[in-house]
């Protein structure tokens, strides 16, 4: 009973002991944002791996693929089918992107991915990213008349609008299709005025690559007259093959029809500025040229025109600035991968969703029996993101041993002060003892002091690491606005807030961890007043 | 070794005690031998530096002696365990000391609890509260602290604060009260109150009463007066008998 009175009025009437204590505090608090922040950090990229990548992949090694892949799935469902919930075969090339802006012609390279629209959201969340309401709920590869989302559904309303966005859709491709046949009137009748000879052969160049590609805004000079070889050679070079086999039929109409749909990654037709704007390059409605290699040795490049139907944003840079995904038939057929008398193509891999609970990894071990390991690659998503991922959990456990250091540091702290406290309170000692205290029970005062010390000290500091916690993004934006510097810069990271998840067992770990830390520091002073001697301890002055 | 002096409440037998600073040996005790009777008042008193105080803490085991043996009740007590001379002196002694020895973070209630405090555990303690209040309640009362309960001893007087130490050292029930010069830190006038309370104690509770002093003078109430000289003990005073027992001089 003594000792729980003698500790409750130690901690009552020594600040220098509670000074002592910060340091664990401030430890504890650090300890529990950063761990909040990681974790944060670590499962939404996790979901979103997740998310894009499906549970288990079975890829072919080499890039012509493998044929029948209704075939295969229905092995693949022979020997794991009891785990599996959706299967979708996907063709993925590396593909070049070209698409006009303003007159520049701006070319990126992009990860294609060949996709069945009907069975791709059930392997992965890939609607879900999708910008338009009606494509979340069932995904197409056709236009939309309108109404793609102008604020950031993945976003809190605090998002910059994306003001761009509302005029998306056919109203975009209608409006585009009217001005660019203004422009090329206006170029048909005003340069033959300006300059006879040159202009009358340039003019007829431009509107053979205006009439074979059929859509892209070309209008500047600059490409015509004095970069007109180089420009032609990079722009047409592509197009050509394409306009020899494209249908040569009816007149492509750009406002009344659409070339096959395509949903580009989010970062590839925008740019995000400092201030969290997106500016849009190109919108749903405009019209982008791919050009992939084809399945021939050697390969040759393959060029299409597809019209942008929707944008893909998965909030993971990587991601966003390299997936493009189209139908897979017309991947197929563009890279000669379609056999057109069987109505079988190839295809170079195929994504299966799991059942909720099932092993990803036994599953591919099933597989990894199948399919002859040569050819075929079978991996799960962490396989995928194995590297990225161990790396940052192990980020993860050195931060939290650095900062565990900084409390123990605190250790020793409380230690010097618990050891100035004993010497300080030696007559105290000798007093009790000569009242019949025990050693134990003078050990148990101090060991008792430390610890309530150091619950006051992790409480406290709990408190204030959630306090942050919860608080996080205004405290960055405060920062931001002290300093001037962007504390999170959302078009690095691609998220428009920190994320921050608080793991009770976690805090449950540091709480104890700063407590086991405090009562350690304590027992060598504790052992020191349990040592004393009653006579020399009521004798101290 | 016993002596077999079963009526005595505490004696010692050939008590030696010598201190050692590096290699000089320094001879307090040279051989005490001291009995001690059941409602006994003992003065023993010395010049300072003679052991007098080196003595109290042998009898009260907070000490342990070079050579010789300590009983109480018959029972050798110097060679307990720690654990059990804790005990003992929390349940069988009560200490008074020249500098009071209260506890500066508790109040004057809390300090006179604390002997009863260490005895129980929080919940033993929890669930006798109520008489242990009365009973700490009464002995202030009795020492003349009613008024102070809730002072710190910071905000005490010297005489209050000894008050306090006797009503402490009482409260759990010695049998035996080893005062350690309660009178030297004091003026005259409060000098004689306390040892006016201490007598009052001793005659009308039967206490027994150890009281180490300087001074001959107060030595004059004890039932028996015992002088330290060179680290033996002589007997200064016939001890009387308690009717003829002088009273405190005004
Ligand atoms: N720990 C120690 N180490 C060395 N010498 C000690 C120690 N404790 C006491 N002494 C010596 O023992 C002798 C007796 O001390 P003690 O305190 O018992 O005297 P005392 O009779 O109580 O004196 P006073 O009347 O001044 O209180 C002194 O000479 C002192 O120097
Ligand atoms: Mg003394």
């Amino acid at each position: 009973m003594y000792k729980l009175l003698l500790c409750c009025r130690y901690l009552r009437t020594r600040y220098i002991a509670l000074a002592s204590i910060i340091s664990v505090t401030l430890g504890v608090a650090t300890m529990i944002v950063v761990n909040s922040v990681m974790s944060g950090f670590t499962t939404e990229m996790r979901n979103r791996i997740h998310g894009i990548l499906s549970d288990v992949i079975v890829e072919s090694r080499g890039m012509d693929g493998f044929y029948d892949p209704d075939r295969h799935m229905q092995q693949i469902a022979e020997v794991a089918g009891d785990y599996i919930e959706g299967m979708t075969p996907t063709v993925i090339v590396p593909a070049m992107l070209n698409f006009e802006f303003r007159g520049h012609n701006i070319a990126r390279q992009v990860n294609l991915i060949g996709i069945d629209e009907r069975t791709q959201s059930q392997v992965s969340d890939f609607e879900e990213y999708l910008q338009h309401p009606e494509n979340r709920k069932a995904m197409s590869f056709q236009l939309r008349e309108g109404g793609y989302d102008t604020q950031d559904h993945q976003a809190g309303p605090e998002a910059q609008p994306r003001t761009q966005m509302e005029t998306a859709g056919w109203e975009h491709r209608r409006n585009w299709a009217k001005w660019q046949t203004m422009q090329t009137s206006s170029y048909q009748t005003r340069w033959p005025v300006e300059k006879q000879v040159a202009q009358q052969q340039a003019a007829g160049t431009q509107a053979s690559v205006t009439q074979s590609s059929g859509q892209l805004p070309i209008q500047p000079p600059p490409l015509l007259s004095s970069a007109e070889k180089t420009t032609a050679s990079t722009i047409s070079g592509p197009i050509d093959p394409f306009a020899a086999a494209a249908p040569q039929g009816p007149v492509f109409d750009p406002a009344k029809e659409q070339h096959p749909g395509l949903v580009l990654g989010f970062a590839l037709g925008s740019i995000r500025d400092d201030t969290g704007t997106d500016k849009f390059l190109v919108l749903p409605g405009d019209d982008v040229k791919i050009t992939v290699p084809t399945n021939g040795r050697p390969p040759t490049a393959s060029s299409c025109d597809f019209t942008i139907v929707d944008f893909y944003e998965s909030k993971m840079s990587e991601y966003d600035a390299h997936f493009v995904f189209v139908p897979i038939r017309k991947l197929q057929k563009l890279r000669g991968m379609y056999n057109e008398s069987t109505g079988i193509g190839w295809v170079n891999s195929i994504q299966i969703k799991l059942k909720p609970g099932a092993d990803g990894n036994e599953v591919r071990e099933k597989l990894k029996k199948i399919f002859p390991h040569q050819l075929y690659n079978v991996v799960t998503w962490q396989d995928k993101q194995g590297p990225l991922l161990a790396a940052v959990q192990m980020e993860i456990v050195i931060l939290n041993i650095l900062l565990f250091m900084i409390i123990a540091v605190a250790g020793f702290g409380i230690l010097a002060t618990f050891l100035m406290i004993v010497v300080e309170k030696t007559r105290d000692i000798g007093i009790l003892k000569s009242l019949g205290a025990s050693r134990r029970g003078i050990m148990g005062i101090f060991l008792g002091y430390g610890l309530m010390l150091g619950a006051v000290g992790s409480g406290v500091g709990m408190a204030l690491g959630l306090v942050f916690v919860d608080n996080l993004n205004r405290i960055a934006d405060f920062v931001s606005w002290v300093t001037g510097q962007p504390v999170f810069d959302p078009s690095i990271y691609y998220f428009e807030k920190i994320p921050a998840i608080v793991d009770p067992l976690m805090i449950v770990w540091v709480v104890f961890g700063a407590l086991a830390i405090a009562v350690l520091a304590s027992v060598l002073p504790a052992l020191r007043a349990a040592m004393l001697h009653p006579v020399e301890a009521l004798r101290y002055e | 070794m016993n002596k077999g002096l079963g009526n005595m409440l505490l004696e010692t037998v050939g008590l030696k005690k010598s201190f050692h600073k590096g290699k000089v040996t320094i001879p307090v005790l040279a051989g005490v031998d001291l009995s001690v009777r059941p409602g006994e008042l003992l003065a023993i008193i010395g010049q300072s530096g003679s052991g007098k105080s080196t003595l109290l803490h042998l009898l009260g085991t907070l000490d342990a002696p070079t050579a010789g043996e300590v009983h109480f009740e018959g029972r050798r007590i110097d060679n307990l365990s720690s654990s059990r001379r804790d005990k003992l002196r929390n349940r069988h002694f009560g200490m008074i000391f020249q500098s009071y020895h209260l506890l500066p973070e508790l109040n004057t209630f809390e300090n006179v609890l604390a002997p009863l405090m260490i005895r129980y555990s929080t919940w033993g303690y929890m669930t006798r509260r109520h008489k242990y209040r009365d009973a700490a309640t009464e002995l202030l009362e009795i020492v003349g602290l009613g008024h102070r309960l809730k002072h710190r001893p910071s905000e005490l007087s010297g005489g209050e604060m000894q008050r306090a130490a006797i009503a402490r050292a009482l409260v759990a029930g010695p049998d035996l009260l080893l005062a350690d010069e309660p009178t030297g830190n004091l003026d005259h006038q409060t000098g004689q109150e306390i040892l006016e309370l201490l007598c009052r104690l001793n005659s009308e509770q039967n206490l027994t009463i150890v009281m180490v002093t300087h001074d001959t003078g107060i030595g004059a109430i004890a039932d028996r007066v015992v002088r330290l000289v060179d680290g033996r003990l002589a007997e200064a005073r016939a001890p009387e008998t308690r009717t003829t027992k002088k009273r405190i001089p005004a």
